[in-house]
């Protein structure tokens, strides 16, 4: 349930992402999902990789400011209401979304979501509870 | 690490001197330069005219406030060689420092100006605990700037092994470093945190080499970066003051009690003044060193403006020494930024840094203005160890530092995180500010 999210620490300046993305091209690292939160000054670049590790080793010896996040992966089906169904439960149980990106499943008719919650532990007993469908980190790397 | 620093010193018969002693040698001395000076350098000679002063007139070093100051203009005036008091037979090494603008300033030095400058650089390095069974590893720059032969003449008069590696190069400063056994190092504050950084990417912990004690110079630094070299050079760091139109290093220099820089006032006579009326104020007040070279001979220099601003105070140090001791230089008048009619001083801006959690001490200071109102932005590196992951978190550690800063300096600033490695390092002094506004002079 609970999946290994990289977070790049990027200067809002032109080119700096296509950078960092051939960077990981070049180490033949995949990117499975994407997310940016940006200001004017900066952003913070949320990604899903098949290789998490060595993203992170090659990022870091890069010089950037790169984590490991613990993030939880959260499978629907692609339809209407499919993301409203999840959120609901969340919601019922009081759980705040930091933040969330999603993704297709090439596969499958599900669409994958990444979600960070204030309260992961929490989060997981409720989604567990409620029969939500998650994804492993072997699972995610090996879509 | 006071304990392991062997305490000793290089003229014990000066550096411990009384004051009566010391006042009179200082008196002897002034005489003689002030009739040196009148006697072969036209330049004094019209300004002493101007001033009503001729040189059997200072008789005592009260009377040295007759005379008028000498500032950097008037050194640029009279490039490159106008104010040298001995002809260039006698010369024989010549240094000139960075003419940002304008002109630069030129120095010469005869054989007796080079020996003055190895004694009072042993002093300095003495002070720190440096003898002839030590490694000197010198990471200032050797050429015109005096940093590189300053330390290197200071560390051959004690007889310990000189490395005169120069700046820059950093993975094989740190290699030397290891190889060699350094015990001492010299270099700017902010390029030994830069040899830290690099010492941390090739996975060397600095603080389980030899290195004992480092001689930073060339560039204010604050307490806190002294503490940050601390902790991640595992050293004593040690202030040394000294500037090219005096002689270079070697002007003055902390011992391990760092309570002030003990000034080598029986070469280098100092006075604290007020810039604004040029009044010499009492001991214990701040304001602009003033320095008057008491025996240099190809170029001295009398009651010459410093632009940098201390505090004098003649108590002997719990070292022994008595030498006069001058306070850290906390600033420049002419670094000094004033932003919306407020004085700023970079180093009090590094101070509020280095104590924040999350950015690095890294940082450019950019100063701008918009139609009437000035700018000034603060661009600091976020640290690689930083672990957030979300823009809230960082826009929280900018209100933070914005927050701090304006506390202390009472104005308001722009934040702006850049990545590691983002702001350019130098080899040498740092450049901590990028004033676009063109108000200085020159």
């Amino acid at each position: 349930m609970i999946v290994k999210q990289i977070s790049i620490f990027l200067e809002n300046r032109r080119g700096r992402l296509a950078e960092v993305t051939q960077l990981l091209g070049d180490h033949k690292i995949n990117i499975r999902a994407i997310s940016l939160a940006d200001t004017s000054d900066f952003g913070i670049v949320r990604l899903i990789v098949n290789d998490t590790e060595k993203a992170y080793t090659v990022l870091k010896s890069a010089g950037l400011t790169v984590n490991k996040n613990d993030v939880i992966a959260v499978e629907i089906p692609d339809e209407p209401g499919g993301l409203a169904t999840v959120l609901n439960v969340l919601k019922a149980a009081g759980l705040n979304v930091e933040y969330l990106y999603g993704f297709l499943e090439k596969k499958t008719d599900k669409a994958i979501i990444i979600f960070r919650f204030d309260d992961m532990n929490e989060a997981v007993r409720v989604l567990r509870e409620s029969g939500i469908s998650t994804i492993s980190d072997q699972e995610l790397s090996n879509l | 690490m006071k304990a392991n620093i062997a305490q000793g010193f290089w003229d014990e018969k000066i550096e411990c001197m009384d004051r009566k002693s010391m006042e009179a040698l200082q008196t002897e001395r002034l005489r003689d330069l002030v009739k040196r000076v009148y006697a072969t350098v036209p330049f004094h000679q019209r300004r002493f005219a101007e001033h009503g002063v001729r040189p059997e007139d200072i008789k005592s070093l009260k009377d040295l406030a007759r005379l008028p100051f000498m500032t950097k203009q008037d050194l640029r005036d009279t490039y490159p060689f106008g104010l040298f008091s001995r002809p260039m037979d006698e010369v024989v090494e010549i240094h000139s420092s960075s003419g940002t603008t304008g002109k630069p300033v030129v120095v010469g030095y005869t054989r007796n100006d080079l020996d003055l400058w190895a004694t009072v650089m042993a002093r300095t390095l003495r002070c720190g605990g440096v003898s002839e069974k030590d490694v000197v590893q010198n990471a200032y720059g050797y050429g015109l700037f005096t940093g590189g032969l300053g330390v290197h003449y200071g560390a051959q008069k004690i007889g310990a092994s000189v490395v005169p590696i120069s700046g820059g190069n950093s993975k094989r400063q740190i290699m030397i470093m290891q190889d060699f056994g350094t015990d001492a190092l010299c270099c700017t504050p902010s390029y030994s945190l830069c040899l830290a950084e690099v010492a941390e990417e090739m996975g060397v912990d600095l603080r389980s080499l030899k290195l004992r004690v480092g001689f930073f110079g060339a560039e204010p630094w604050s307490e806190s970066m002294r503490a940050e070299i601390e902790k991640k050079l595992g050293i004593l760091a040690l202030d040394i003051y000294g500037l090219t139109e005096i002689i270079g290093p070697g002007v003055a220099s902390e011992c391990p009690y760092r309570k002030g820089l003990h000034i080598n006032e029986d070469h280098f006579l100092p006075e604290v003044i007020d810039s604004e009326t040029g009044q010499v104020l009492p001991y214990g007040q701040e304001g602009e060193l003033v320095i008057t070279t008491l025996t240099k001979e190809a170029f001295p220099v009398i009651r010459f403006r410093t632009r940098d601003i201390t505090v004098l105070d003649p108590e002997p140090c719990e070292c022994g020494r008595t030498l006069v001791r001058m306070k850290r230089v906390t600033g420049r008048t002419d670094d000094m930024l004033i932003i919306r009619g407020v004085n700023v001083f970079p180093s009090q801006i590094e101070d509020v840094l280095v104590k924040i959690e999350g950015v690095a001490p890294h940082y450019l200071i950019v100063v701008d203005r918009k139609g009437t109102l000035d700018d000034i932005e603060i661009r600091v590196e976020v640290s690689e160890g930083n672990l957030a992951d979300e823009v809230k978190k960082f826009e929280e550690l900018e209100r933070k530092i914005k927050n701090e800063l304006e506390s202390v300096l009472g104005i308001s600033t722009k934040i702006k995180l850049v990545e590691p490695h983002a702001i350019e390092r130098s080899m040498g002094k740092a450049v901590r500010v990028q004033d676009r506004r063109n108000l200085k002079e020159d």
